[in-house]
């Protein structure tokens, strides 16, 4: 006998097109000001990672990873965030941690070389940033795991690269999640290149890819919950199935995986150079699909968008930023810094060497 | 208080009991802690008494089970993980050292990750492959770890409580060997031991013998062997590897002018490298002899019919402590 036991299949979704036209039975029910915020959100994060880049080419901040072209992804699913959600980044949300209240000088402290950087306020919920990639999958995992144990109404939401999807701990994340059925909400940055290596296999039979899976969102469905795919530099859809999903979480119906498909508009971090690996036209295809003009369109079709609007949102994130970079670079830490908050409390052992600074 | 005859493993045992009862937010999870009470039984009856939402089993996947007790740790539970057995600590090993020992200091003390990773370590049992380590240097040298090994059921309780409640990260590696050789009375309730704070098991003035774990037992016969040509063995059990009480150390040493230390981890770069060394930078002058170290060999462990020739053993300490008396 044979027999099919398993059908599936991966829904995408995109509700703005290219040029900002809106499929309206997919719009979400947003107030203006909501619009607006989407908008100044990525205006903001666009701001903070041109300035990032200059710091970093004056030698004032280190090696520093640029979100250009992948707003719409940050910006739309921290949107779809309650308060008392906690977010789980890795290193390329800038947006998220500024939505989550962390103060922009606070960016430009940790990517100018300081711990005291990821010192979160209390009350902004989000983790710090996480390097090695998928690592933090599980962090979400068994933070959504531990919300659901203590009865809360909150959920997480973790972003990973599409690289990360390789990795074992972001499988291991998932089947924790689909196993407890938690309050978790995982959203897949797929901006098609870990450094170099692209995410999609060619028609070599020899790797040099990232993976042959079609999508990355049907990699859910090995751990038994929903996942979709949508158009990662439409930030209504983004948003909309971000929501959706943290709506979910809450009902106690457990986790959803969304892949945003998007491009990383600049190299993967300072030290890298694109052109040694990436084909210009593909890169100039994708500047023209990028985020924030798509959405500018769309607020000028709702006439929400003028240019008076554009100088009061670009003045403002320019003020904000600016702001941070003044007080970051005005933080100095001292070399005892180090050894106080490795423990509790300062051990012997450290208290020793902590005296070699006197 | 009243008196309760325990082995270490039920010491694990009453400790994890006694803190979840006193804690709501201890959460014990791993794989087979739950309805089958660990392969040890490490666990047994916790099942039933705190249900399957305190003692969690989980997937087969050790990386997993670290990294989402991370996560539990920072939204504010207790968890205590049990790796099933030393050598699949590895899988974990990620996320201990790239993020439990770091996440107080990347955020300056904004996340803490008060977590236990309790698992059984060492040899002599006639076990499989990777079922014999003793992995403890890897997460010495990771600063933001604390690394607990006791050696009697008193200490396991006391030291596992303390851990449970301590603010950072613990590794705590219990010595499988010994997990039922011995009995000792154990007061029921919790009391804690001090991390940070070694033992003088007992008291000599010719030669330091320094250990922990499943080697105090073979350290302790061969101080009585050598106790019988007159010889007077101080030994120390280390009981809390970091912070290590180096203090203790340092008093018995400055004492006895001879120091041994007995590990069953390879020998280059085992702990007793570091002990050795800060013997040197602090006591050289008080030295009547070189220290020496008696200690697995830099192989693999070897599969069990020659696990016996690989492990410290009584008399491979006496040969050692008979050089140093000698020197």
């Amino acid at each position: 006998m044979q027999k099919t036991v398993a059908n599936f299949s991966v829904k995408y979704v995109q509700i703005l097109d290219e040029k900002g036209n809106v499929d309206k039975k997919l719009e979400p029910k947003l107030t203006p000001q909501q619009l607006k915020d989407l908008y100044k959100w990525m205006i903001v994060e666009r701001t903070f990672d041109n300035t990032a880049l200059a710091l970093q080419r004056e030698g004032r901040i280190g090696t520093y990873a640029q979100s250009l072209g992948e707003e719409a992804v940050h910006v739309g699913s921290t949107f779809a965030c309650n308060d008392d959600d906690m977010v789980f980044p890795d290193y390329r949300e800038h947006a998220a941690f500024i939505m989550k209240g962390v103060p922009i000088k606070n960016l430009f402290m940790h990517w100018g070389g300081s711990e005291d950087g990821m010192k979160i306020p209390d009350g902004c919920n989000i983790f710090p940033v996480c390097i090695p990639v998928g690592t933090q999958t599980l962090h979400g995992a068994g933070a959504a795991i531990a919300m659901k144990l203590q009865k809360k109404k909150s959920a997480t939401l973790t972003f990973v690269g599409d690289a990360s999807t390789s990795t074992g701990d972001f499988n291991e994340g998932l089947n924790f999640a689909g196993t407890y059925v938690a309050p978790a909400v995982f959203v897949i940055r797929n901006n098609q290149w870990a450094i170099s290596v692209p995410r999609v296999c060619g028609k070599s039979d020899w790797g040099g890819c990232q993976t042959r899976a079609e999508t990355l969102a049907q990699k859910a469905i090995a751990f038994g919950f929903e996942g979709i795919q949508v158009d990662g530099n439409d930030v209504l859809a983004v948003y909309s199935a971000v929501k959706e999903a943290f709506d979910k979480a809450r009902a106690g119906k457990g986790p959803t995986l969304i892949e945003c498909n998007t491009y990383r508009l600049g190299p993967h971090t300072t030290a890298d150079d694109p052109t040694r690996y990436q084909d210009p036209k593909i890169l100039k295809e994708w500047q023209a699909k990028e985020p924030i003009s798509r959405f500018r369109n769309y607020l000028k079709k709702k006439k929400l968008w003028n240019e008076r609007f554009e100088a009061a949102v670009q003045a403002e994130a320019k003020k904000m930023v600016d702001q941070g970079v003044l007080e970051a670079e005005k933080h100095k830490p001292k070399p005892t810094d180090m050894f106080d908050t490795m423990y509790k409390e300062l051990t012997p052992n450290l208290k020793e060497q902590r005296d070699e600074f006197g | 208080m009243s008196l309760a005859k325990l082995t270490i493993v039920e010491s694990v045992r009453d400790a994890l009991d006694n803190e979840m009862a006193q804690d709501e937010r201890v959460v014990v999870l791993g794989e087979d802690v739950g309805v089958d009470g660990g392969v040890f039984r490490a666990t047994d009856s916790l099942y039933k008494k705190y249900g399957d939402h305190r003692v969690v089993d989980t997937p087969l996947a050790e990386s997993g089970i670290v990294g989402v007790s991370i996560g539990m740790a920072a939204m504010g539970l207790r968890p205590v993980a049990e790796i099933q057995f030393d050598g699949f600590t590895y899988p974990a090993l990620d996320q201990l050292f790239s993020h439990a020992a770091r996440l107080r200091n990347r955020t300056r003390g904004r996340y803490t990750c008060p977590l236990v990773v309790r698992f059984p370590y060492g040899g002599g049992i006639r076990a499989l492959e990777h079922h014999n380590e003793s992995p403890e240097s890897y997460f010495i040298h990771t600063p933001g770890l604390k690394v607990v090994i006791p050696s009697n059921p008193y200490d396991t309780k006391g030291l596992l409580i303390a851990a449970i409640r301590d603010p950072d990260p613990v590794i705590f590696m219990e010595p499988k060997r010994i997990y039922r050789a011995i009995r000792e009375e154990v007061p029921d309730g919790a009391y804690t031991v001090e991390i940070g704070k070694a033992k003088i098991l007992r008291e000599g003035t010719d030669v330091t013998l320094i250990s922990w774990g499943a080697m105090m037992r073979e350290t302790s016969k061969a101080a009585d062997a050598v106790a019988a040509q007159g010889i007077r063995a101080e030994v120390i059990d280390v009981r809390t590897l970091s912070p290590c009480d180096w203090e203790t150390l340092f008093a018995s040493v400055q004492k006895t002018g001879r120091a041994i230390v007995v590990h069953e981890a390879p020998k280059t770069l085992g702990f007793g490298a570091e002990i050795a060394a800060r013997i040197q930078e602090k006591l050289l002058l008080y030295l009547k002899a070189p220290v020496m170290r008696v200690t697995g060999y830099d192989t693999m462990f070897p599969y069990f019919k020659l696990e016996d020739a690989y492990l410290p053993n009584p008399e491979k300490i006496g040969k050692a402590i008979e050089k140093v008396m000698k020197y």
